[in-house]
């Protein structure tokens, strides 16, 4: 049984990452998962997050993706993402920009769903500024 | 007769035009291959999404729940007509053949009483579609200001296409563009992009086959719900990649063509100067002669 995972991280513009790592932890919809060696197919919608891989070595890289889905299958891992960046590329700016944007858009919601959908919004990217301070990603 | 004077001026302007063009197939070449690149490079994403979709939508052939952009409005009465076209001229028959497609479909549309609407992307299929057309469109898209081409601009065009929509503003959309095969043919092609058509999953088929059941996470529906407005997008920006593609092959065809010609006119330009210039010496000695003789 082969001990890595293939990964390919493909944003529509170009191929991100093609290759070999140990593990792969993704920001799924419902949660982190972390694929090791051979996984059960699984096919999940992304979160915007960042994806950390470890190389054989056991170097970690992360990269930043927004919107888009992974798939799990037989020949490895599979995410396509909208936006995907190594994270040394995204600054905390951006976030920050995300989050006052966020603010903005809560306060303009009106109804009930409209709200819970911005605030939902809001929370991720603060968690996200959260996760990138505690990390060291974002500077 | 032009006199020798003309000539020469009329063979030093065809020798300008020769160098313009030929810088212009030049540049044309230079950036066909950045698009041919940045066409290539695009190729993975929408390919897996297109099997993703393709497998996914499967399931949902035939049911009444299906996600709407897949199952479409259930009629066909008014169609969105998206047409890519490039921003300049100069490329042979590119843009006129995209539109020439496009003109043939929003006919036969008309003639069978359907609405057409028309969004054009890119100037010049406005200009000639205006032309018997104009009612038609309803908005006009430039990527003048776009240097290059990235997949924010095709977002904002889905999201466009998108909005119109869900608003009920069309039931069926196609989106035309020119097709890179190579670079002297380009296909013009119409692709129907709502409601969604997949080919049935030829390539996940074998990555499927062997693997047990797939797990959805959160589920089957919510990621198709998730994919399909994404997918519209996807199409766009692939089809302005290849249109890009497509344009600067054409270009550089057609600026090929023009240098060729302008050679050959050089040419035949040059051949009855140098005969008229042969003349007008015969002429002159004849005269020097019959003059010297007469003394």
């Amino acid at each position: 049984m082969a001990d890595g995972v293939k990964i390919e991280i493909v944003s529509p513009e170009y191929l991100v990452l093609s290759a070999e790592a140990k593990s792969v932890t993704v920001p799924g919809a419902e949660g982190y998962f972390t694929v090791m060696g051979p996984h059960a197919p699984l096919m999940s919608t992304l979160r915007p997050g960042f994806v950390t891989v470890v190389d054989p070595a056991g170097a970690e890289t992360r990269y930043f993706v927004l919107g888009g889905f992974a798939d799990v299958n037989n020949g490895g891992l599979t995410i396509l993402a909208e936006q995907a960046r190594p994270a040394s590329e995204f600054g905390r700016t951006e976030i920050e920009a995300r989050i006052t944007a966020a603010q903005e858009a809560l306060n303009k919601a009106e109804g009930v769903d409209e709200k819970m959908a911005a605030q939902a919004e809001l929370d991720q990217w603060k968690n996200l500024l959260l996760e990138a301070t505690s990390t060291g990603v974002a500077h | 007769m032009p006199s020798l004077k003309d000539l020469k001026n009329r063979i030093s302007s065809v020798k300008s035009t020769q160098k313009i063009t030929k810088a212009m197939q030049m540049v044309a070449a230079a950036k066909l291959r950045r698009a041919q690149e940045a066409a290539v490079a695009a190729r993975p994403y929408a390919e897996r999404m297109g099997q993703v979709l393709g497998g996914l939508s499967q399931a949902y052939e035939g049911r009444p729940d299906a996600p709407r952009l897949l199952a479409g409005t259930g009629q066909d009465q008014t169609h969105l007509l998206v047409v890519a076209t490039g921003e300049r001229g100069l490329a042979g028959g590119f843009n006129s053949s995209i539109a020439r497609l496009a003109r043939e479909h929003a006919t036969r549309l008309l003639a069978e009483g359907k609405t057409v609407k028309i969004l054009t992307v890119g100037k010049k299929g406005a200009d000639i579609l205006k032309r018997g057309l104009s009612k038609h469109i309803i908005e006009q898209i430039s990527l003048r200001e776009v240097k290059t081409l990235g997949y924010g601009t095709a977002q904002e065009i889905g999201e466009k296409v998108l909005a119109m929509y869900e608003a009920g503003e069309f039931d069926v959309a196609t989106l035309y563009y020119a097709r890179f095969s190579s670079v002297i043919s380009q296909v013009p092609t119409a692709q129907q992009i709502i409601p969604a058509k997949f080919d049935a999953a030829e390539g996940d088929a074998d990555a499927r086959s062997g693997s047990a059941i797939y797990e959805y996470e959160p589920d089957e529906e919510a990621i198709l719900e998730d994919l399909l407005p994404r997918s519209v997008s996807v199409q766009i920006f692939r089809a302005l990649l290849e249109n890009n593609a497509s344009f600067f092959g054409a270009q550089m065809t057609a600026m090929d063509n023009a240098t060729r010609n302008a050679g050959e006119m050089i040419t035949k330009l040059q051949l009855s100067y140098n005969r008229q210039r042969q003349a007008q010496i015969t002429k002159e000695l004849i005269e020097i002669i019959s003059g010297a003789e007469a003394l």
